[in-house]
C-alpha cells in the first residue's frame, strides 16, 4: 500500500518582521521551513509504516526547485520516495488549480491506499488544498484528523476534531485524512537518514509528465484572484500599568467592567 | 505574465521591499522580477508611485448572469444552528440589499423544520430545507452531494459558510465539483457596486499582511468566514420568508460511518464561539495553576485557551491552544495571562476586539499588542483581579 503525504515548503512566517518605516514585511534571512502541520502528516506516514506490512511513504510537494529541500528533508525523516511537481505554468495556481495538479500527480504515482496532509499551510491558512485533493480523485475524506484508532490495509476509525470535541468516524481506503499537531510528535532525522537524504533522487514532474490539463493551472486558470495586498493596520499603543498591584488592578477591573458592560 | 515598464521605472525600489516573495530585484540598475519566486499577488503593482509594473491576465469571459441570489450555509449541530450563522446572516443581509437580491439560508439535516422561522427572522427571504437521516450529522460526502445538487439547480451568485471545522471541508470538496472559486477564512466582505462582484479580505502570512481576493469568472463566488467578526443579523420576527422542504429519502450515501460524537468538555473550550477567552501560558511554572485561570474564566463566563509551551509542556489539552497551530480567535476579550506574546501566538489573538495582558517581565511583546496590561506577578493579580471582578459584576447582574 502506498501512503502519499503531501508537503508544502513555506516562509517560516514566525520569524517574519515588519519593517517599521515602510510598515511592510521583511522577508530578507527569513528561512524556508516544511510547513508545521505537514511534519505531523509526515510523522504519520511513517507510523503507519510502522504499523502494517508493506507500506511505502512518498513526499509530494508542487513547487519552484528549490522546494526540493523539503523533500530531501522528508526523505532524512525516513520518507521511501520523493516526487516534486514543478513547472512554470504552475505559478500563480490558487487552491483549486493547486488541488487539481497535485491530485493528477496522485494519480501518476498510483495505487494509493492513503493520502496525508496538514490540516492547512501556515502562509496561506485556508484548509483547502486537502478537500480539495479528495474531491478531484473522488475519495473520501476526514479532516482535522487527531487519532488513528483502528487501521487495517482497508480501513481506518479517526477521530476527527471539531470546536466542542471530537467525532470518531469510520473510512474506508483509499481516503484523504488531514491532520491537527495534537496527533503526534514529530521523529527527529537520523544520522543515516540525513546521509541517505544527500543521495536520493528527487523525481521531477512537469505539467505535461501527469498529462493534465494545462486549462486548469496556473494564474489565468485560476478561479480567485488577488487584486490587493496591504498590512494590517497597527494596533493603538495600549494603556500599559506599573507599580502598585492593588491600584493597578483597581483601575483594570473598572476597564474590563466598561468593555463587558459598557 | 508580470512585466516591468522599463521606461517608466526610476529604479526607486519601493516594490522590492512591498513583495511578499522576495521576487524583485535590482541588477545593473534594471528592475528583475524572478519569476520562480513571483506568486502574481499584485503587491508590487499596488506600491509603484510610476505604473511601472503590469500583471496582464488572459480574461477568458463567461455569461453569468444565470446566477443570482446570496446564500449561507446554516450548519446546525444536533439541531442547533451555530452561532456564525447568524454573523452569516447579518453580513448576507448587507450583501444581497446592495446587490439588490434575495438572501436565502441553505439548511441541511433531519427534523429541522422548527429552525427555519429562526433563519427568516434573521433576514433569510428563503430556507432550502434538505431532510435525510444521513444529513442528520455531518457527514462530508452527503452534505458535499446535496449542496452541490442545490447550487447547480438554483445558481446563487454567492456562498457564504463559517470558518468551521465542518465548513471549510465541507465547502472546499463543493468548490472543486463545481468549479467555483473559494477564499477562507474571511474578516472583511463587501461588494464592488461598479462590476457587482464579491471583495472578499484575508489575513495570510499569519496575518502578517492582508489580501483582497475577487472571483471574476466564476460562480457562485465562495468564501469561509471567521467567527465573530460579522455583526449578528437583527432579529425580527414579524419577517416572512418563504420554506422549501426538499427530502432527500434515501438518494444520498456515505463511504464513512459516523460511530460517535464526543462533547468533550462543554462550554469551557468552545474557543472560536466565545466572547471572552482568558488563556495561560508559560509563566503559570505548573498544570495545577491553570485552576486560576479558570477561576477568572468562571467569573467571566470565558473559555480557557492556552499559549503553545503550555500545551506542549501537557499542562492543559491541545484543544485550548491559540496561535498558528491552534486555533484563531477573535473575541471582544481576550485576557492572556503569564504569555510572553510570541508571534506564533500573537497571529491567532491579535485580531481581538481588547486584549488584555498580565505579565511580570515589561518588555514582553505582548505589550506590544495590548489595549490594557498590567506589569506584575499573575500570581497576585489573577487572583485579585478575579476577587474584584467577581464582586462587580455581581452587582452589575443584580
Amino acid at each position: 500500500m502506498k501512503v502519499i503525504v503531501c508537503i508544502k515548503q513555506v516562509p517560516d512566517t514566525t520569524n517574519v518582521k515588519i519593517d517599521p518605516e515602510t510598515n511592510t514585511l521583511i522577508r530578507e534571512g527569513v528561512e524556508s521551513i516544511i510547513n508545521p502541520f505537514d511534519t505531523y502528516a509526515i510523522e504519520e506516514g511513517l507510523r503507519i509504516k510502522e504499523r502494517l506490512d508493506g507500506v511505502e511513504v512518498i513526499a509530494l510537494t508542487m513547487g519552484p526547485p528549490q522546494a526540493e529541500e523539503a523533500l530531501r528533508e522528508a526523505i532524512s525523516l525516513g520518507v521511501d520516495r520523493a516526487v516534486l511537481l514543478s513547472d512554470r505554468k504552475f505559478a500563480g495556481s490558487d487552491t483549486w488549480a493547486t488541488s487539481y495538479a497535485l491530485s493528477k500527480a496522485i494519480e501518476k504515482i498510483g495505487d494509493y491506499g492513503l493520502i496525508i496532509c496538514g490540516k492547512q499551510a501556515i502562509d496561506g491558512d485556508t484548509a483547502q488544498v486537502g478537500p480539495g485533493i479528495s474531491s478531484w480523485l473522488d475519495l473520501p475524506q476526514a479532516a482535522y484528523v487527531r487519532h488513528i484508532e483502528k487501521l487495517s490495509r482497508d480501513k481506518a476509525t479517526v477521530e476527527r476534531m471539531t470546536e466542542e470535541g471530537y467525532d470518531v468516524i469510520e473510512i474506508p481506503f483509499p481516503a484523504v485524512f488531514t491532520v491537527v499537531k495534537e496527533i503526534n510528535e514529530p521523529r527527529f532525522p537520523s544520522l543515516k537518514g540525513k546521509m541517505r537524504a544527500k543521495r536520493a533522487e528527487i523525481e521531477v514532474w512537469s505539467a505535461a509528465d501527469v498529462g493534465l490539463d494545462e486549462s486548469c493551472v496556473g494564474l489565468n486558470n485560476s478561479p480567485t484572484r488577488v487584486v490587493k495586498i496591504f498590512t494590517p493596520p497597527v494596533r493603538e499603543k495600549g494603556m500599559i500599568l506599573e507599580g502598585d498591584i492593588s491600584e493597578n488592578v483597581d483601575k483594570l477591573t473598572d476597564l474590563i467592567r466598561d468593555v463587558l458592560i459598557g | 505574465m508580470i512585466t516591468v515598464l522599463i521606461e517608466k521605472c526610476s529604479g526607486c525600489g519601493v516594490c522590492i521591499k512591498s513583495c511578499p516573495f522576495s521576487a524583485i530585484k535590482i541588477k545593473d540598475k534594471e528592475l528583475i522580477i524572478d519569476l520562480e519566486k513571483c506568486n502574481f499577488c499584485g503587491a508590487c503593482v499596488e506600491i509603484c508611485p510610476l505604473s511601472a509594473i503590469e500583471i496582464k491576465r488572459e480574461e477568458i469571459k463567461r455569461d453569468l448572469s444565470a446566477y443570482k441570489n446570496v446564500w449561507v450555509f446554516a450548519e446546525q449541530k444536533k439541531g442547533i444552528v451555530q452561532p456564525v450563522v447568524y454573523e452569516l446572516l447579518g453580513k448576507g443581509r448587507e450583501l444581497a440589499d446592495s446587490l439588490g437580491v434575495q438572501l436565502w439560508a441553505v439548511l441541511l439535516g433531519n427534523n429541522i423544520k422548527d429552525v427555519c422561522r429562526d433563519l427568516i427572522a434573521s433576514g433569510a427571504d428563503k430556507v432550502l430545507a434538505a431532510e435525510d437521516e444521513l444529513l442528520e450529522n455531518y457527514l462530508d460526502e452527503p452534505y458535499t452531494q446535496v449542496l452541490v445538487d442545490l447550487i447547480e439547480k438554483h445558481k446563487p451568485e454567492i456562498v457564504l459558510t463559517g470558518a468551521t471545522t465542518i465548513g471549510r471541508a465541507l465547502i472546499s470538496r463543493v468548490a472543486v465539483k463545481i468549479g467555483a472559486g473559494l477564499t477562507a477564512d474571511c474578516t472583511g466582505l463587501e461588494i464592488d457596486l461598479k462590476d457587482k462582484i464579491l471583495l472578499q479580505t484575508r489575513p495570510a502570512f499569519g496575518g502578517n499582511i492582508m489580501a483582497t481576493i475577487i472571483t471574476p469568472n466564476h460562480r457562485p463566488q465562495m468564501s469561509t468566514v471567521r467567527h465573530k467578526v460579522m455583526k449578528e443579523a437583527q432579529i425580527d420576527n414579524t419577517r416572512s420568508g418563504e420554506v422549501e422542504l426538499i427530502n432527500y429519502n434515501g438518494k444520498l450515501s456515505s463511504r464513512t460511518k459516523l460511530i460517535d460524537v464526543i462533547d468533550e468538555v462543554g462550554k469551557s473550550v468552545n474557543l472560536t464561539e466565545a466572547d471572552v477567552v482568558v488563556s495561560g501560558g508559560y509563566g503559570l511554572g505548573k498544570p495545577e495553576n491553570f485552576k486560576i485561570i479558570e477561576g477568572l474564566a468562571e467569573v467571566l463566563d470565558a473559555a480557557v485557551g492556552a499559549s503553545r509551551s503550555a500545551v506542549d509542556n501537557g499542562w492543559i489539552p491541545y484543544a485550548h491552544q491559540v496561535g498558528q497551530t491552534g486555533r484563531t480567535v477573535c473575541p471582544k476579550l481576550y485576557i492572556a495571562c503569564g504569555i510572553s506574546g510570541q508571534i506564533q501566538h500573537l497571529v491567532g489573538m491579535q485580531s481581538s476586539d481588547v486584549i488584555v495582558a498580565i505579565n511580570r517581565d515589561s518588555e514582553a511583546p505582548i505589550f506590544k499588542v495590548a489595549t490594557y496590561g498590567i506589569v506584575g506577578d499573575l500570581f497576585e493579580v489573577i487572583p485579585l483581579l478575579t476577587k474584584r471582578l467577581n464582586e462587580i459584576l455581581k452587582k452589575a447582574r443584580v
